[in-house]
């Protein structure tokens, strides 16, 4: 068993990119679920704008890949007002009905064959990060050479990517830090609580929910850019339920409503789950076999490590319900 | 309870001015703030609420009094724009209230709490308040992030927010969760809340449900104490002692209608009125009368 390797890909995986795009949903996620009380459950479909808006810039509009990133935020701003006009007046479960099917509505509608001239079929789109790479290289950052230390070794590709998503992690977690402190924040906060008494107070909900919904909706497509840039390429079922799910659980893993626990719980999903990986592919390949029975097969260690990971979830939900960050004193008052 | 009591100049004209109002179901009064006309209100075949006329006298306290099940509560949501009805006008300060939205009546003066008291129970006690104040720059989400273009507002909201929980006595737990105050002192929160509006109007529903004597007492004392600031109430409440204690004129509503109004006196020597509370001779609606 290569312990060493398991650490090393471990410690990778806390501050790794899927870390970063993690971080920065879960963001996004937090502002709607966190401190406004919407069940978004389609962060996945917000996330495809920034990648599409990314994608279509060279597959389809034929323009300037920067483009992409005004193109993604107009997206996911139609999609946050598609989604809100109907649902944000009505009770929170039906937003969350509404997120997941819209969520899979576009991935299927992008994956269809009809709209392949679009969006590229289930294929997906790639070869439009070219522009994003050289900018890389304009830093002084070559692709192949390696950067960082024992245990963080990347490759330039990798690092610059990471440079720019944890910068973005950064500004991203300062502007919802921040407006949270702030009496917009505020009105977010007591609309989680109560909706009437807030309305009574002479503050227009229902604008307050649709900027809510819609701050954290271009937040997710930014996360969706990110995805993309990262993989080269935009694929569209890595959009699916399972990928809101996993942010949510980061999201819950850390703490709701904090930001700190948006950024940790990401980090700490990652490390994690590649510690588990890792680990359990150590096991597999050295397999521990009584007669005919092996405990362990390569091919188990995906289904054992998401088993492992739910289990987590529940008992951190049983002993821990507030998160890592959260405040236990707080979560003492849920009136629902 | 006894009548060495003193008012406030708008109170006292108020008063005064109610003394020459018939004693009838849905009365004009000399200088009404509110005024309603053929409210509506119908839940399936259910008749809610079906108020011919309706006046609250400006500066006065008025109480809307009536039996479980009489229709206060819609009546308070309609008003308010928490519900519509189904066919009604209605005016406050002499302006058409029909479909103005709910959260636009605050920012008009006419501020409502709950039976159920709504304390945002995960903000403290003073961003409970704060959050009452209308016309804040720092809640329009581009100003959020500069701090500096509210943080005078703030300022002030806050030093508006510190007087009123002095003055409702709640200033030691200024910096405690809502979640953690009595039943008692959320309601208190929430009118103190209700007051950061600067509202004209008072509507408190039921303010006195769960409260212990002793804090009853002083919740008398806040009330009378909005009116001599020149604020009118419109308060609907099952305690009679208060009640007649507290309230200038009272309007008692049985199914879903004004059955009778008058000054406290009046009204409990009213027989339509005993008939609705304590229940009238078998097969006769308590809208025939006698």
């Amino acid at each position: 068993m290569d312990w060493n390797l398991i650490f090393e890909n471990s410690l990778k995986g806390f501050i790794g990119i899927n870390a970063v795009y993690f971080a920065i949903a879960a963001l996004g996620l937090n502002v709607q679920f966190g401190y406004t009380g919407l069940l978004n459950f389609g962060q996945a479909g917000f996330m495809a704008c920034g990648a599409y808006g990314l994608g279509m810039t060279a597959h389809y509009f034929d323009i300037s890949f920067w483009w992409g990133i005004p193109i993604g935020i107009l997206f996911s701003v139609v999609l946050g007002l598609l989604m809100g006009i109907p649902t944000l007046r009505l009770r929170a479960d039906y937003l969350a009905i509404v997120t997941i099917a819209t969520a899979e509505i576009i991935r299927l509608v992008v994956r269809s064959v009809k709209f392949k001239t679009y969006f590229g079929g289930s294929d997906g789109i790639n070869g439009f990060s070219g522009s994003f790479r050289k900018l890389g290289n304009d830093f002084g950052i070559q692709e192949s050479d390696k950067y960082g230390f024992w245990p963080f070794k990347f490759t330039g590709r990798e690092f610059w990517v990471l440079i720019v998503g944890w910068l973005l992690v950064a500004i991203f977690g300062f502007v919802v830090y921040k407006l949270m402190k702030s009496p917009w924040g505020r009105v977010l906060k007591a609309i989680r609580e109560d909706e009437d008494a807030v309305k009574s107070l002479g503050k227009n909900v229902y604008s307050y929910k649709m900027q809510s919904l819609i701050l954290g909706g271009v937040i997710g497509t930014v996360s969706g850019m990110i995805f993309a840039l990262d993989r080269g390429s935009v694929q569209p079922d890595n959009y699916s339920r399972d990928l809101t799910f996993y942010i949510l659980t980061a999201l819950v893993l850390g703490g709701v409503a904090k930001v700190s626990g948006s950024i940790v719980g990401s980090m700490m999903f990652w490390g994690l789950f590649t510690f588990m990986d890792n680990f359990l592919r150590q096991v597999a390949k050295d397999p521990v076999s009584i007669g005919n029975f092996t405990i362990m097969k390569s091919t188990q260690v995906g289904q054992l490590n998401f088993i492992l990971i739910g289990i987590t979830l529940i008992l951190l939900m049983v002993f821990r319900p507030q998160g890592v960050f959260g405040n236990r004193k707080e979560m003492a008052f849920d009136g629902r | 309870m006894d009548a060495e009591r003193t008012y406030g100049e708008t109170a006292a004209q108020a008063r005064e001015a109610l003394q020459s109002v018939d004693r009838v179901p849905g009365s004009r009064k000399p200088n009404p703030i509110l005024t309603a006309d053929n409210i509506r209100r119908e839940f399936g075949g259910i008749v809610a609420v079906d108020v011919e006329h309706f006046e609250v006298q400006k500066g006065s306290i008025t109480a809307l009094i009536g039996p479980n099940g009489a229709g206060k509560t819609t009546f308070f949501n309609l008003l308010t724009g928490f519900d519509q009805p189904n066919s009604g006008q209605w005016n406050f300060n002499g302006k058409s209230m029909d479909g103005v939205a709910s959260h636009r009546t605050a920012a008009l003066g006419m501020v409502r709490t709950f039976q159920l008291t709504k304390s945002l129970t995960k903000l403290s006690v003073i961003e409970n308040m704060r959050l009452g104040a209308t016309d804040q720059k720092g809640e329009k989400w581009w100003n959020g992030l500069f701090a500096g273009l509210w943080k005078g507002q703030e300022a002030e909201i806050t030093e508006r927010a510190d007087q009123l929980l002095t003055r409702f006595k709640m200033d030691h737990m200024r910096d405690e969760y809502a979640g953690s105050l009595s039943g008692g002192q959320r309601k208190l929160l929430e009118m103190a809340r209700a007051l950061m509006t600067n509202p004209t109007l008072v509507m408190l529903d039921e303010p006195m449900a769960g409260v212990n004597p002793a804090l009853k007492q002083s919740l008398n004392q806040h009330i009378r104490g909005l009116r001599d600031d020149g604020m009118t109430v419109l308060f609907v409440e099952h305690d009679m002692d208060m009640v007649h204690d507290i309230s200038d004129w009272v309007i008692v509503m049985a199914e879903g209608r004004i059955i009778a109004e008058g000054t406290p006196d009046d009204i409990s020597s009213n027989t339509a009125v005993i008939d609705a509370y304590l229940g009238t001779r078998q097969g006769q609606s308590l809208l025939e009368g006698e």
